[in-house]
């Protein structure tokens, strides 16, 4: 392997773990504050949806992505009015809400399958993307690539020194105790569950606009599941969830390593890789349950009733 | 200042009259909203809802492809009621019938130029074993591992997807087949009879219906079925009389993975008559649905398998005649769940009206509350 391939398999790598960092990271905030949200694949199909049909009716890539993060704001609404103020059993909702936006994605995008726009384009970081390799690895990506960092550092800050951060654990962890000192839990697990829609319909829309700029049926092809693994396999930890998005990435890209290795091997059987990847990660998470359910918050899943 | 707020209130018990009116509302809310989707679309809601749910079984073709439909459907929606019963959250029925299909399918390729009556039953077998194993990978990472079923269902639905699609386009390509990715078509020994002359649905009806019987008299008639449902219904207490969840885990999975391989099959041997790569239709998913909204019980199930088959055949009709996308059909399907779901707290909820006074703080009732 030369050294242009590595440059090449890393470059896509970062470009592969970047829709499953914005889910990973949308979910991670959202279960912090107690609420899990199954519903992800659904949101990220309706964000590459109609981020892409706002690409193709106003022409430009921008808007495509604000409709697409609209979009899983929408859905994470109607999962919030659902979960959290009618307290509906959350695993139930959440699956509900992925059958709901693959059948609605797949209504709204009919007539635009096979459709083409110019996406999203890359933008070169002047004098660092000239570095040798690391350059090219790092630095001469699509913007989105770099949101996906600047959110990656504003959330790991704001866990780690923010009383926002503090103020969405006490809620995930104890929502009595945070209620009894006067954090409005509703409104903490609202916000919450909108940034997850919010970054799930962003992850839909670096699909479908920068990523492969097309839309097709189910393209998001499992990575809001893939992405709910990642949050357990990171113990809700922004930095691990990093880490193992682009170890992801580098395993859904294994056709290019192959390929540069002089393999030959059929694409469908190495597509398997990252649902095979998943299973594997979530044996060993559960060999080491005691440390999982540390790292678990401790309301996660319970619907909360505020005693009026 | 008094204003009335609409408010949801704990039921002392649960409502069993909500748990049967809730699919009907859910339906009806459906209903609605599909009228105002398509009166948005530019068509005469009454058409269009007409041309999808009352056109398709208006002569006896329209009921035996309804049939056709139900069979699969039925056949994974029993296998998943036994899984949620016992709160074992397989949705893998999708995975296991895609390797129900792909099992049989390779057999029945391999047994294409072999006449006798033997072959069709092996094929047949060979599928439900076939789904049953991928269900036994799920029971073997859930009991041995503990790893969460949902998402390593999930996981093997995804991979049973590609390795269908590897099938296809690889080794069991026909090879006459112009590069399509497409297996040779079945021959007639291999394939499942028909129950009328120059119509499509076959005997698989029979096999679903069967089989919704014996799921039926397992879960009312016998020990094992009552063990299922208290392990569903308290974890703790079925520990507490010694029930082996373990032993339990196995047999849901295994009973489901048998019967979505045979849906898989019956799918493949029968209206499809060859490896596609899309042999399943979501079929595994929209049993998921059918479980719920057939309220887990055998009769319940049986009727929304027939709504949910219908949905389906209405989004082709409305294809064909309305001109508009067929996957109306998902859209559909995931209404009706959204909207059971809202119904369903009505189950352990009332709705109350109650003006809002500065005390109310003080009411001991717990809820929750929509400001109106």
């Amino acid at each position: 392997m030369d050294i242009e391939l590595i440059t090449n398999i890393l470059f896509a790598t970062i470009r592969t773990g970047t829709p499953l960092i914005l889910i990973a990271l949308g979910e991670m905030v959202c279960e912090k504050s107690g609420v899990l949200n199954l519903g992800q694949e659904g949101m990220v199909l309706m964000g590459a949806v109609l981020g892409f049909i706002a690409s193709v009716v106003t022409g430009h890539a921008g808007f495509g992505i604000l409709a697409a993060i609209f979009a899983g704001m929408l859905m994470s609404v109607l999962f919030g009015f659902l979960a959290i103020s009618l307290v509906s059993n959350q695993v139930a909702t959440g699956l509900a809400l992925t059958i709901f936006g693959i059948g609605l994605s797949a209504f709204l995008g009919a007539g635009y399958v096979g459709m083409a726009i110019d996406g999203i384009t890359a933008w070169e970081i002047p004098y660092l993307s000239d570095i040798p390799i690391i350059g090219k690895i790092l630095f001469s990506h699509d913007p989105l690539v770099y949101l996906s960092w600047g959110i990656f550092g504003l959330l790991f800050w704001c866990f780690k020194s923010t009383r926002l951060g503090l103020t969405i654990r006490a809620v995930g962890e104890n929502p009595e105790a945070a209620n009894a000192i006067g954090i409005s839990v509703m409104k903490v697990r609202y916000g919450a569950v909108l940034f997850g829609g919010a970054m799930a319909g962003l992850a839909g829309g670096y699909l479908s606009i920068a990523y492969t700029p097309m839309w097709s049926e189910g393209m998001s092809a499992g990575r809001g599941w893939i992405a709910l693994a990642l949050v357990v396999f990171a113990s809700w930890k922004a930095e691990r969830i990093l880490l193992g998005a682009y170890l992801f990435g580098a395993a859904s890209i294994m056709h290019l390593v192959l390929q540069g290795l002089g393999f030959e091997a059929s694409p469908n059987l190495l597509a398997m890789l990252p649902y095979a990847a998943t299973i594997i990660v979530l044996v060993v998470l559960a060999s080491d349950a005691v440390k999982t359910k540390l790292s678990t918050p401790l309301a996660l899943g319970q619907p909360y009733r505020p005693q009026v | 200042m008094m204003f009335n707020r609409i408010a949801l209130e704990k039921r002392s018990s649960d409502s069993k009259t909500m748990s049967y009116l809730s699919p009907v509302l859910a339906i009806l809310l459906t209903l609605i909203s599909g009228g105002l989707l398509f009166a948005s679309l530019g068509q005469d809601p009454f058409h269009a809802l007409h041309t999808f749910f009352v056109a398709p079984l208006s002569d006896l073709y329209g009921w035996t492809e309804l049939g056709t439909k139900v069979a699969p459907l039925l056949l994974c929606a029993m296998g998943l009621t036994l899984c949620f019963r016992a709160k074992i959250w397989n949705i893998g029925a999708e995975g296991q019938f895609i390797l129900g299909g792909l099992g049989g399918g390779y057999i029945a390729l391999e047994l294409l130029d072999v006449e006798g009556l033997w072959v069709l039953p092996c094929v047949l077998i060979f599928g439900a074993l076939c789904g049953m194993f991928w269900a036994a990978l799920a029971a073997l990472l859930k009991t041995r591992f503990g790893a969460n079923e949902i998402l390593t269902t999930i996981m093997l639905n995804y991979i049973a997807l590609n390795w269908l699609l590897y099938g296809v386009h690889g080794p069991l390509k026909d090879p006459e087949g112009f590069n399509f990715p497409e297996s040779a078509m079945l021959s007639e020994f291999t394939t499942l009879p028909v129950i009328f002359d120059d119509y499509r649905l076959n005997i698989s009806i029979y096999f679903a219906l069967f089989a919704a019987a014996v799921i039926w008299a397992l879960m009312s008639k016998t020990l094992i079925g009552f063990q299922i449902s208290v392990m569903g219904e308290d974890k703790a207490a079925a520990r507490f009389a010694g029930f082996k969840e373990t032993r339990l885990t196995w047999f849901v999975l295994l009973t489901c993975g048998a019967l979505a391989g045979l849906a898989g099959v019956s799918e493949v041997t029968g209206p499809v008559g060859q490896l596609t790569p899309y042999i399943s239709s979501g079929y595994g998913y929209t049993a998921i649905i059918i479980v719920f909204l057939g309220r887990m019980h055998p009769v319940g199930i049986v009727l929304a398998s027939m709504l949910l088959a219908l949905t389906y055949m209405g989004g082709e009709m409305a294809q064909m005649d309305l001109s508009l996308p067929k996957s109306l059909t998902g859209l559909f399907q995931g209404m009706l769940l959204f909207y059971l779901l809202a119904c369903d707290l009505l189950i352990s909820y009332r709705i109350v009206r109650k003006p809002a006074s500065k005390n109310h703080s003080q009411s001991a009732t717990q809820n929750i509350n929509a400001q109106a």
